[in-house]
């Protein structure tokens, strides 16, 4: 018996001592060791993996919303409204007679959908505007981050609602809104990082070589802010999350019948009384969800930078 | 000591003091320059919402003339500034009153609203993080960066509600939804607005304990946020002096632990959490938006949402202002008392 477990074992250890070697061979193996290394503290962190956990869980929910569902979650089936949970329907049905447990499922993707497209739109413009400002300096420094510093002292949720109410209420333009009113700490951050990248040895050597600005931007100095830029987008997740939901409560972002989980507690909310569970059910999904996101960002900044894991 | 420090060096606290202010100033003209946009590009023509659609060409063609719509857009911008300055908000589609006499009206029920919250927040919140941040690594810290967590993640629209379906609906605790009973309501002479305020002053003690009963679910659902933030920052802040070699000094002279905690450690925390209450204050007064709509509570976030969906652009935006200017004004204030309090943040 043990001998067989020793013979399984060699492979294990051989890929162990290659993540773990004091002297990596080549660039791609010190990049590994890098991943491993934060991976093996990060699992050792009971609430980042709770985190983690959470966040897959709900990728696999929208990935396998076709196969784990009923139906879209659209179509009305009136004869079935405000049942209450039984083994067909878990969660019930809503006031249109559609089964709550495949809504929730569907919503997934449209969360998903939410904190990507913000993502997109956010990380580049941050990127962007910081490290042209930490790197060139001088007046483009000083112009750019008195922007950032206006957009960073507005009232986010106030702001969203004028430019909702300009745009007109709607999924993307809700994106558009909370986007124009969360990119401004990211420009921060990513200039504070090429502040102490433009100094550095390898950027002279590159400008010494004649790199243009914008090579040593794009191939230097962005892949190295990238980094702080994610941790701070992950543990911003569920602000945007909470922000587009509560704009969909207030009728302003996704229009029923979407399955947007804020839209569905608002529209369920006139049978709070007697059939609870309509509007209970999506905001539990918003806060599970943004739990996970928080406790992820939370573990992910303990790993990366100790010394803020107070 | 650190006040006698910034008024030793006047030139000091002048420079931080016109710092400040530059800043407030661009803040201003970007708050006011997005808010002219946003009045812009809304898809609606100013014009029909004036004279309406059957209006002729010449009488349209005039009043856009009036309204200043032919001039170059600096220009637009410029009279708009000059209104603004002026107090001028424009009118109200809606009311057909002007803007800024409604928002004072509805602004009073926000303010007491955030700041019973933002008060809950401080008197829970900061015991919670000395707490965690003395007993670090037990449970107390677990059960406060779990609360905390909890806070942080929550729907407050969706905690609202499933609040009053608890605490009204069911065990009838508290008052429902509203500032008050509705044969309550008109009693009480309007005096600040306020009606815990105004109730007091005029003996109607019935009155204040039916405010109070209305009141404090939502400005305990409020708190949520303000009190997990609170707790957390107050626990990093005191983690960082109770690592302090002057602590440990204290605690060598034998000075008791509660004496080293509160006298030594959390008054040097005192000043940070300026900024941090001045912050929480401010993002309540504007995330009061939700709770208010739950509530039925008749504040500044209620009359920017009613006017959204009855298209009452100048409303809407006058209410973004007004809350724009409060926020950056809170938050440029506890920033300046801050620089000016603490020698360490005036590098």
């Amino acid at each position: 018996m043990s001998a067989d477990t020793h013979q399984e074992r060699p492979p294990r250890t051989g890929l162990r001592t290659w993540l773990l070697s004091d002297t990596p061979a080549s660039v791609a193996q010190a990049r590994c060791q890098r991943f491993y290394l934060a991976w093996l503290a990060f699992r050792s962190n009971p609430i980042a993996m709770t985190g983690l956990g959470i966040v897959a869980a709900l990728v696999l929910m929208a990935i396998l919303a076709p196969w784990i569902t009923n139906g879209s979650g659209l179509e009305p089936e009136l004869g079935n409204r405000l049942q209450g949970a039984s083994a067909e329907h878990w969660f019930g049905t809503d006031q249109l007679g559609r089964d709550l447990r495949d809504r929730v499922i569907w919503g997934s993707r449209i969360t998903l959908y939410i904190v990507g497209l913000v993502g997109i739109i956010v990380v580049p413009v941050g990127l962007l505007i910081g490290t042209v400002a930490g790197y060139v300096g001088g007046v483009v420094d000083n112009v750019l981050m008195r922007i950032t510093d206006v957009f960073l002292a507005f009232p986010r949720l106030i702001l969203a609602l004028a430019l909702v109410a300009a745009l007109g209420p709607g999924l993307e333009n809700a994106i558009l809104a909370i986007a124009l009113t969360t990119w401004s700490p990211y420009a921060r951050i990513a200039r504070a990082e090429a502040l102490t990248i433009r100094n550095s040895e390898f950027i002279l050597a590159a400008q010494v070589q004649g790199a243009s600005t914008i090579g040593i931007l794009y191939r230097h100095v962005m892949p190295l802010c990238v980094s702080s830029v994610i941790v701070r987008l992950t543990l911003d997740m569920a602000g945007i999350i909470l922000t587009a939901a509560g704009l969909g409560f207030l009728g302003l972002g996704a229009q029923p019948p979407t399955p947007e989980w804020g839209a569905m507690i608002s529209t369920g909310r006139q049978y709070l009384l007697d059939q609870w569970w309509v509007p209970t059910v999506p905001g539990i999904a918003i806060f599970v969800v943004s739990l996970g996101f928080n406790l992820l960002g939370d573990g992910l900044r303990d790993v990366l930078d100790p010394k803020s894991g107070r | 000591m650190s006040i006698a420090n910034a008024a030793g060096r006047p030139r000091a606290a002048a420079r931080i003091v016109g710092g400040v202010g530059f800043t407030l100033l661009l803040t201003f003209i970007g708050l006011t320059a997005v808010t002219f946009v946003i009045g812009r590009v809304m898809p609606a023509d100013p014009v029909l919402a004036v004279v309406g659609d059957r209006a002729p060409q010449d009488v349209y063609d005039l009043v856009y003339r009036q309204m200043g719509l032919d001039r170059p857009l600096y220009e637009q911008y410029w009279r708009y500034l000059e209104q603004l300055s002026r107090g001028d908000l424009g009118t109200s589609i809606m009311t057909a009153r002007p803007v800024l006499d409604d928002l004072i009206r509805f602004f009073p029920a926000t303010l007491e609203l955030a700041t019973i919250a933002t008060v809950l927040g401080v008197f829970l919140g900061i015991p919670m993080g000395v707490l965690a941040a003395v007993r670090q690594g037990q449970w107390p810290d677990h059960v406060v960066r779990v609360l905390g967590l909890i806070g942080y993640s929550m729907p407050i629209f969706w905690l609202g509600m499933v609040a009053l379906l608890v605490f009204y609906a069911n065990l009838d605790w508290v008052g429902g939804p509203g500032r008050i009973d509705v044969f309550h309501d008109g009693i009480v002479e309007p005096v600040t607005g306020l009606i815990l305020v105004d109730a007091a002053l005029a003996g109607e003690w019935e009155i204040f304990d039916n405010a109070v009963s209305h009141l404090i679910l939502p400005s305990l659902v409020l708190a949520t946020f303000a009190l997990a933030y609170i707790a957390r920052m107050t626990r990093s802040f005191m983690l960082d002096q109770l690592n302090q070699e002057y602590v440990l000094t204290a605690r060598v002279k034998g000075v008791s632990e509660p004496a080293v905690i509160w006298r030594h450690a959390f008054r040097n925390v005192l000043v940070q959490l300026i900024t941090i209450i001045g912050l929480t204050y401010a993002s309540l007064l504007e995330g009061s938006v939700l709770t208010e709509t739950v509530f039925s509570w008749p504040g500044i976030g209620q009359y920017i949402t009613t006017s959204l969906f009855n298209g009452d652009m100048p409303a809407v935006l006058g209410g973004t202002i007004v809350v724009g200017v409060c926020f950056v004004g809170i938050n440029m204030f506890s920033d300046l008392l801050y620089r000016l309090v603490d020698p360490r943040a005036r590098a």
